[in-house]
């Protein structure tokens, strides 16, 4: 069961009170909030004397910020409960009913997948393609990018580490889909734009899909041109994934597979295809440097 | 459910198999007997032989792994949530074509066993979820995160989402990996992950000092949650997020999931200003 939830105020004191390690949030004096929160009671008892005075004084902006507060605190008490209801719905549905299953799981995993789709909210791959615990391990970031093995942010580049040489996963899926916000950032960057935005500076690693995007379809409208990208970047991202060395390895003796999928949420459709390491060595080009095979959409 | 899933299909697969299986290995011991007749009279084309088993070896394992198996997977599990779910709730599948405006953001690990559509239920349109290694957010880095900060970027500042979650959970392989480096070991071949899971270095610093009397798993337990509370300090670095949680817009909470136990720990970071008492 949840365990007593820490709760750092007093609901019912008439002013907020905080501590002065929780206002200047230095990243130490942070680590320590849970300190802070056991001390606070005390800290309370010896001010709300003095704190009663000068509310009884106080100003209209204290006032105000005590409403705020209060509704605040409504608010958590909500999202509380409700985090609540749903880990317990999954308890009681999912994992009660397969305790043995769980308790394997827990010792350890072993998944075939290794999946890379984006954060979209509404493309979770354990909920589109079915994944249950222990089936995938999955990496989820802005618009299903992966970075080149040379260079590049890092994130990415250590999950790809571990589920390919520790967890030994055989199939790799890149999971790309329709109205990516991600996608359409880097379609419409300007080349010479802002350099502080982090999301310029991350989805520039699909850079090369944009240009082979524009070089063969400028003429479509942009939703077209977004769509096209799309994929592109799937592919793109496949052929980065060839030049880690460890995962070309196993590519080429068989036991990894990387396959590219497309969800069109508009549609309701799912396009797949797997790289064919064989054709790609062979010189056969899907104008991205990889060729496929086994296309279908379901 | 996976396990129902695998009975499914080997019931559906039961019936042509046990006689198709006795027929495929009579076929495969009398071409064997055969080869092993000819060698015997004619040893030095074993060589040959090897050399050809080995080809087809080869070629049998890639048919093997030719992944028929891992595309039905996918395969059943798209055509189940088409079917189950997308086509009787197609209003609110449309719908979110259209946009989508998650009131979360969650930072989950990548571990099979995490996923948070499957522990807390989120359904398509719910949160934002970015997944990683031991479910790191790095400190405001826009050249070596840009990943990470892109997502809380799109999340905070686009989405306008009003809560981020950070979840860590038991047997975390990559705590697991955080815990276990030693101070000024040389790089390993496990660099990439090193040099990720390090981000919560002071993690591991404080359970070392701090409960040195634990076991090891307790103490891996101890540093998966502290871990989050790092994140959440992170999350903090970006002045995007601190503006919001300074209006009261957006909360950012930690938890745990111990799917050992099967508990999960939900807390809040509280950060406030008061407004400034002049003293003049």
């Amino acid at each position: 069961m949840a365990s007593h939830l820490p709760i750092s105020y007093d609901p019912s004191s008439s002013t907020s009170l905080h501590t002065q390690q929780l206002i200047f949030c230095s990243s130490d004096k942070v680590k320590d909030f849970e300190k802070a929160q056991l001390r606070i009671p005390s800290s309370f008892r010896r001010k709300a004397a003095n704190l009663q005075t000068m509310a009884s004084g106080k100003t209209p902006g204290l006032t105000q910020e005590a409403n705020d507060f209060t509704s605040g605190e409504n608010n958590t008490d909500d999202v509380f409960d409700d985090m609540k209801q749903r880990f317990l719905a999954f308890k009681k549905l999912n994992y009660m009913d397969n305790l043995e299953h769980f308790k394997k799981l827990a010792d350890a995993q072993a998944p075939k997948f290794l999946v890379i789709a984006c954060a979209d909210s509404r493309v979770c791959p354990s909920a589109v393609l079915g994944f249950q615990p222990g089936e995938a391990f999955t990496v989820r970031n802005i618009a299903n990018l992966v970075p080149s093995y040379e260079s590049g942010p890092t994130e990415t580049k250590a999950a790809l580490q571990f589920s390919v040489n520790t967890l030994e996963v055989e199939n790799i899926l890149v999971v790309g889909h329709s109205r990516c916000g991600g996608i359409q950032a880097l379609m419409s960057m300007e080349d010479e734009g802002d350099s502080r935005s982090f999301i310029r500076n991350w989805v520039i690693v699909g850079k090369k899909a944009k240009e082979s995007t524009k070089a063969v379809a400028s003429n479509l409208h942009f939703d077209h041109q977004c769509q096209h990208c799309e994929k592109t970047s799937i592919n793109h991202s496949l052929e980065r994934l060839l030049g880690y060395p460890w995962i070309e390895e196993k590519v080429r003796n068989g036991s990894l597979s990387l396959h590219g999928g497309y969800y069109d949420f508009v549609n309701c459709t799912f396009e797949k295809w797997t790289v064919d390491y064989e054709g790609s060595r062979g010189g056969k080009k899907e104008g991205s440097g990889i060729a496929v095979k086994n296309r279908s959409v379901w | 459910m996976a396990p129902a899933f695998g009975k499914c299909f080997t019931f559906c697969c039961a019936k042509t198999s046990p006689e198709g299986d006795e027929m495929a290995t009579d076929a495969y011991e009398a071409a064997i007997k055969g080869l092993k007749d000819l060698l015997s009279k004619k040893a030095d084309l074993g060589n040959v032989a090897a050399e050809k088993i080995k080809e087809l070896t080869q070629e049998l394992k890639e048919l093997d792994s030719s992944n028929s198996d891992a595309v039905e997977r996918i395969k059943s599990g798209f055509t189940h949530f088409k079917t189950q779910k997308y086509l009787k709730d197609s209003a609110r599948f449309n719908d979110l074509a259209k946009g989508q405006s998650p009131k979360f953001l969650v930072f989950a690990c990548s571990d099979s066993r995490v996923c948070p559509s499957h522990i807390l239920n989120f359904q398509p349109g719910e949160a934002f979820v970015v997944r990683n290694i031991a479910n790191m957010v790095p400190p405001f880095d826009q050249k070596r995160h840009s990943g990470v900060g892109a997502a809380v970027e799109y999340a905070v500042v686009h989405l306008k989402v009003e809560n981020i979650l950070v979840i860590g959970h038991s047997r975390c392989g990559g705590i697991k990996g955080l815990m276990s480096i030693e101070d000024d070991a040389a790089p390993t071949k496990s660099d990439f992950i090193e040099n990720w899971v390090k981000i919560g270095a002071s993690a591991r610093n404080k359970i070392k000092e701090e409960h040195q009397g634990l076991d090891d798993e307790a103490k891996c337990t101890e540093c998966e949650k502290e871990a989050v509370n790092v994140s959440l300090g992170n999350l903090l670095s970006y002045p995007f997020v601190r503006a919001e949680v300074v209006k009261n817009t957006l909360a950012i909470r930690g938890a745990h999931y111990n799917f050992v136990k099967g508990t999960f720990d939900l807390w809040e970071l509280d950060f406030k200003t008061t407004p400034a008492y002049a003293f003049s």
